[in-house]
């Protein structure tokens, strides 16, 4: 494979992980992201595929094994503070995703725990909403929103981070193929993005991502390119 | 969706810094829960409503407030008069009024009706994330502000957690009657419910944290304290300083 920079964002190596009282999700499992990479993940339903988000994270932790991300080696809860504010995860549900009372209030939540001061947190604020089709949705209430702006919605809270990889899980799901295309285009407009979708829809990750990758029983494998 | 009704509108009370409210509010409600002057605390009542007048809130919803914390102070009516020991005024059978238990009872009704309405005026004016932010700026501790905007936040979350099972068991038909599938099939919506806000709540803290939260909410406006406020404030403390000195 031909990498556009050599630089390792993310390597897992040997890990293992199992729920409690369940059989392993991973045994022995690696995995290498570099910069640049925009990859596209798909497998059966219980493949592990949103749980290795969570590892990558830090919301789940392996039994044995190691992750190193940004040349780190991260452990414990306080190594991942580092990757949270540069790699950005847009869960499933958006329920998950969004709790502040307005839309404004949970895109700047990000900015505002990256200490950006006011000014640069409006700016930020205007231009996601922008470029998300959402302008003039700054006072609607986050739970009064429809499913599909919800979605939209809390990918904007991961956007305006400004993350340099975005994990994407079923990003396009019960979405309008309009909205869907619009998603499309702001991954392919943003040039420095690296990223992970997980997704079933094959059209999208042939438009967004240059290489699929398959897990399939605790591994994962280069499906096309 | 659990509704911040009163926080709607657009009085003066609304348009006030709800710092300016959550202070009022408590300095109100300590002098007037150590009060025992009859004359300070019918004023406190006249103030207390004159607030409400002011803030123009709906009388019905008010009323079915002030009904939740008159059911309980009724219960001190029942008990207080018969067990406060005191002058006797009334003896039926073995069980006696007490004219200082009835002195007293009445104090507190007069005391908490004065201070919940005060409540509803200053505070149901606003709204709980302001509340919150507010808390923040009077350099409350971030643990509580925390504490008091979560049990808020998962409130809802139980709230809309019932709301979707109660939907699934209607769609398919579900009649409460007095049997035991209707006992199971209730036992089994609050369990799910629990262990369903409990997951949620869980999984909207990661997003959290996955967004760089660190334990402290930063906040997105910032309250403007105007010549307005201050000017409401000096007058609202004045008069609650007032009534303390009141003969």
């Amino acid at each position: 494979m031909t990498k556009r920079e050599n630089e390792t964002v993310i390597k897992i190596t040997d890990l293992s992980f199992a729920y409690p009282s369940r059989d392993y999700v991973f045994k022995k499992f690696n995995f290498d992201f570099f910069k640049g990479e925009r990859i596209g993940l798909v497998g059966p339903n219980g493949s592990g595929k949103t749980t290795l988000f969570h590892l990558i994270m830090g919301l789940l932790h392996p039994s044995e094994g190691k992750i190193e991300i940004f040349g780190k080696e991260r452990k414990v809860e306080n190594d991942f503070v580092e990757v949270r504010e540069k790699i950005g995860l847009v869960f499933q549900d958006p329920d998950d995703q969004l709790f502040s009372p307005t839309v404004a209030e949970d895109i700047a939540f990000g900015p505002l725990n990256l200490r950006k001061n006011r000014q640069e947190t409006e700016k930020i604020l205007k231009e996601t909403l922008e470029t998300l089709g959402l302008a003039g949705f700054e006072d609607r209430i986050t739970y009064n929103l429809s499913y599909g702006e919800k979605r939209l919605v809390s990918l904007a809270t991961v956007l305006s981070m400004q993350p340099e990889v975005l994990l994407l899980d079923e990003p396009t799901a019960w979405l309008d193929e309009k909205t869907i295309k619009r998603i499309a285009r702001i991954l392919n407009n943003n040039s420095n993005l690296s990223y992970v979708i997980i997704s079933h829809d094959k059209k999208f990750l042939k438009e967004t991502t240059n290489c699929i990758y398959e897990m399939r029983n605790g591994e994962i494998k280069i499906k096309k390119k | 969706m659990i509704k911040e009704k009163f926080s709607e509108g657009d009085s003066l009370l609304h348009r006030l810094d709800p710092r300016i409210k959550i202070i009022v509010a408590l300095f109100f409600s300590v002098i007037i829960a150590v009060t025992d002057k009859y004359t300070s605390l019918w004023g406190a009542l006249f103030l207390a409503v004159a607030a409400v007048a002011v803030a123009r809130l709906r009388t019905k919803e008010l009323i079915s407030r002030l009904l939740v914390v008159n059911s309980f102070i009724f219960l001190l009516w029942l008990m207080l008069p018969l067990t406060f020991p005191g002058e006797k005024i009334y003896t039926l059978a073995s069980l006696s009024v007490s004219r200082e238990g009835i002195k007293y009872a009445f104090l507190i009704t007069v005391k908490s009706n004065s201070i919940i309405l005060v409540g509803i005026a200053l505070l149901s004016t606003s709204s709980i994330f302001n509340l919150v932010h507010a808390l923040r700026h009077l350099y409350l501790p971030d643990k509580l502000t925390q504490l008091f905007f979560f049990a808020y936040r998962y409130t809802q979350t139980i709230h809309s957690e019932y709301i979707r099972i109660n939907n699934a068991l209607k769609i398919r038909g579900f009649k409460p009657q007095t049997n035991l599938h209707t006992y199971k099939t209730y036992a089994y919506l609050v369990g799910m419910m629990l262990v369903r806000s409990y997951d949620r709540s869980k999984r909207v803290y990661d997003a959290m944290l996955c967004r760089g939260f660190k334990g402290k909410f930063w906040t997105l406006n910032h309250f403007v304290f105007k010549k307005s406020d201050f000017v409401a404030g000096i007058v609202m403390i004045s008069c609650i300083i007032g009534l303390v000195l009141l003969p």
